[in-house]
């Protein structure tokens, strides 16, 4: 038996396992080597178009594509949840050409591929984080010429962009970078942490697990290895914060320590708040895991 | 997960595809068929095959009847399916001096080597709604073809092959254009097999600004041609017909295989002149645009950026690269595009913390 036969024919059709051919996905995993050899460094491959839009998450799409195998257990999330509508369309197509086994609990996934968001519960050392990545280039913001900031990158040149966010504190009193908050990995290379919210740097810094980040319009693949450094940028006299949620609780499990999404009653307008991560709250409410009071980490 | 407002998730997804099939079904009128669209919408298909980066008229009208017509979805429809298929061989470069020609013309001059070609355009005509092709029917259809066809002296003039000598070889012979630049060692770039990096050789830029979407293309050469940027066009040629492809004999040394002929359009632009460099007289320019099927305005848009984006000293627009061979892919921008759709919960969330903790003067 191959590993084409494991996927279900469609219209008489059969595409290879994981949809792309297998001549791609190799030059993919030699780009993932290569970006794990270089903590954020963003590493060219040639991302064949998909059957999903570009800016869609087809950058992920071809970093899962590459290294799922037939007995992985796949999770997949859209802004932490897997009922959102692009989650469901991008699980629909790796079952219908990998026939893995998908979850929502995020300790049994062995792949999990998210927009936006890490699961609230750390991973661990089995399992791969895959992200999508509209922007990798976290220099955008202050050049425009992918020439020059590769050149920025190589020679470790960094002045402007710590000026811009010294300017930003200068108008705006404190660093206004929300979601995607630039970080240095390893001590080297400054990245985008895909659009993460702040939330979840500490997540990413000193993991257990291995993250994957794909960035399929821009042609880009880059990596977290475990056990890595990852520090926002910040100032000595105004340090990095994440978002506050201090005195909210999920209005549907109770948590306290969590990211929090804010939601408006379609009827009385009333707002509330929620757990964004849905597979955790879900475990709490079905007393799988107990009720988060504050986080552990970060 | 009851509170995820875009969701509902598989029924959802199937629900909105289902209506997609209705609305376009609904109507009274017949099933398009995929042989009308390849056979009625010449340049719609060429656009897509140009845009899709596939020359295969059935998939690209497959494509259109499944988007409805939208050319934007057809070209992702049909690259999508372009990633499927194994790249069996690299093709021999084309000669198009053997293109067998349907159309040619130079508004460089008047009387060319060979003729000007008018064949099948609509420059000429004007833009009046023809309320006749409203009631057209098959008998209307079969008499215009047998009137058409009995009007030719012989039949052999529309078919025949021509070839002809290119009108820039002449300016070539007097030295008024440079010479050939020597062909560029090792193997042309392919960006579908390696991402582009900046600066991008010409075979590499040559190869997206094909790929690139019609009215992407337009805008920026339009901007050069109005006034952000100096490059006064002369459509030095402009040529529409079939070349052979051919692939490296599989054991007879030396030999090629003809494995069938693609339609393509070709342009050589002439443009302003490149002052004396050195002991070199002053020359023209040329700038070069070639795609799928025939696409003259995506043609000629080619050539001036080709030419653009090799200024000396680029200032506008489309004289920088990467502005533009990095905005103008139909595919990718308007895939971009609409995943502002996409839920952005999480990311706004992350927004709106930050907005308040400022407006508390907190940090």
């Amino acid at each position: 038996m191959t590993l084409k036969d494991l996927v279900p024919r469609r219209n008489g059709f059969r595409y290879n396992f994981a949809f792309i051919d297998e001549g791609v996905k190799k030059e993919v995993r030699r780009s993932l080597l290569k970006a794990v050899a270089l903590p954020g460094h963003q590493v060219p491959f040639a991302s064949p178009e998909l059957p999903i839009a570009r800016g869609w998450g087809t950058g992920g799409l071809q970093v899962t594509m590459s290294v799922i195998g037939p007995k992985d257990v796949l999770k997949i999330i859209d802004q932490g949840c897997d009922g959102s509508v692009n989650a469901v369309n991008l699980r629909k197509l790796l079952v219908a050409t990998t026939n893995v086994r998908t979850t929502f609990d995020s300790r049994e996934a062995t792949v999990l591929q998210s927009r936006h968001r890490l699961p609230e519960i750390p991973l661990r050392a089995d399992q791969i984080a895959v992200l999508q990545v509209p922007l990798p280039e976290p220099l955008r913001l202050v050049e425009p010429s992918e020439v020059e900031t590769r050149r920025m990158h190589s020679e470790g040149d960094y002045a402007r962009m710590w000026v811009s966010l010294y300017e930003d504190v200068v108008q705006n009193g404190s660093i206004s970078l929300t979601s995607g908050y630039p970080v240095r990995v390893n001590d080297s290379y400054i990245m985008s942490p895909s659009p993460l919210p702040r939330w979840d740097l500490p997540l990413l810094h000193g993991s257990e697990h291995l993250t994957l980040l794909g960035a399929g319009r821009e042609k880009r693949v880059y990596a977290v290895p475990p056990h890595t450094s990852v520090q926002p940028l910040e100032f000595e006299d105004m340090p990095f914060t994440v978002e506050n949620f201090s005195g909210m609780t999920c209005a549907r499990c109770g948590s306290s320590g969590t990211f929090l999404d804010e939601i408006y009653d379609e009827k009385s307008g009333q707002a509330s708040r929620v757990c964004s991560d849905s597979g955790f709250c879900d475990l709490v409410r079905e007393g799988a895991i107990p009720r988060r009071g504050r986080r552990a980490h970060g | 997960m009851g509170y995820v407002a875009v969701q509902g998730g598989v029924t959802a997804i199937e629900n909105s595809q289902k209506l997609n099939r209705y609305l376009r079904l609904k109507g009274a009128s017949a099933p398009l068929q995929v042989s009308q669209i390849m056979e009625q919408m010449g340049p719609l298909v060429d656009r897509v095959m140009s845009e899709g980066g596939l020359f295969s008229p059935f998939h690209a009208a497959l494509a259109v009847k499944q988007a409805s017509g939208d050319p934007t979805e057809a070209a992702f429809l049909l690259r999508a399916y372009r990633s499927t298929l194994r790249r069996l061989v690299d093709s021999i470069p084309v000669h198009t001096e053997e293109m067998r020609i349907v159309r040619r013309i130079s508004s460089a001059f008047k009387t060319i080597p060979g003729g000007q070609v008018l064949g099948s355009t609509s420059d000429y005509e004007q833009r009046i709604l023809d309320f006749s092709l409203a009631e057209e029917t098959t008998e209307t259809q079969q008499q215009a073809v047998t009137e058409f066809e009995a009007g030719l002296e012989d039949m052999h003039d529309l078919l025949e092959p021509v070839h002809f000598r290119k009108v820039v070889e002449m300016l070539r012979d007097q030295g008024l254009v440079p010479p050939v630049p020597p062909s560029p060692s090792g193997e042309p770039t392919d960006i579908t097999q390696e991402s582009a990096t900046f600066p991008l050789e010409r075979s590499g830029r040559l190869q997206m600004l094909a790929r690139a979407e019609t009215g992407g293309v337009l805008a920026l050469a339009y901007s050069s041609m109005r006034g952000y940027g100096s490059i006064h066009p002369t459509v030095g040629e402009l040529r529409v017909g079939r070349v052979s492809v051919q692939i490296p004999h599989p054991w007879r040394k030396a030999s090629a295989l003809t494995l069938g002929s693609v339609s393509i359009t070709e342009v050589e632009i002439v443009a302003s002149v490149q002052p004396a460099e050195d002991e070199a007289r002053p020359t023209f320019t040329l700038g070069y645009g070639a795609c799928f099927g025939h696409n003259e305005v995506k043609a000629i848009s080619l050539g001036v950026l080709d030419r653009a984006m090799r200024s000396p000293s680029p200032h506008a627009p489309a004289e920088d690269q990467e502005f533009v061979l990095l905005h103008t892919d139909g595919v990718e921008s308007s895939g971009f595009c609409s995943h502002f759709k996409l839920p952005h919960y999480v990311t706004f969330q992350a927004d709106l913390d930050r907005l308040r903790t400022q407006r508390a003067g907190e940090e």
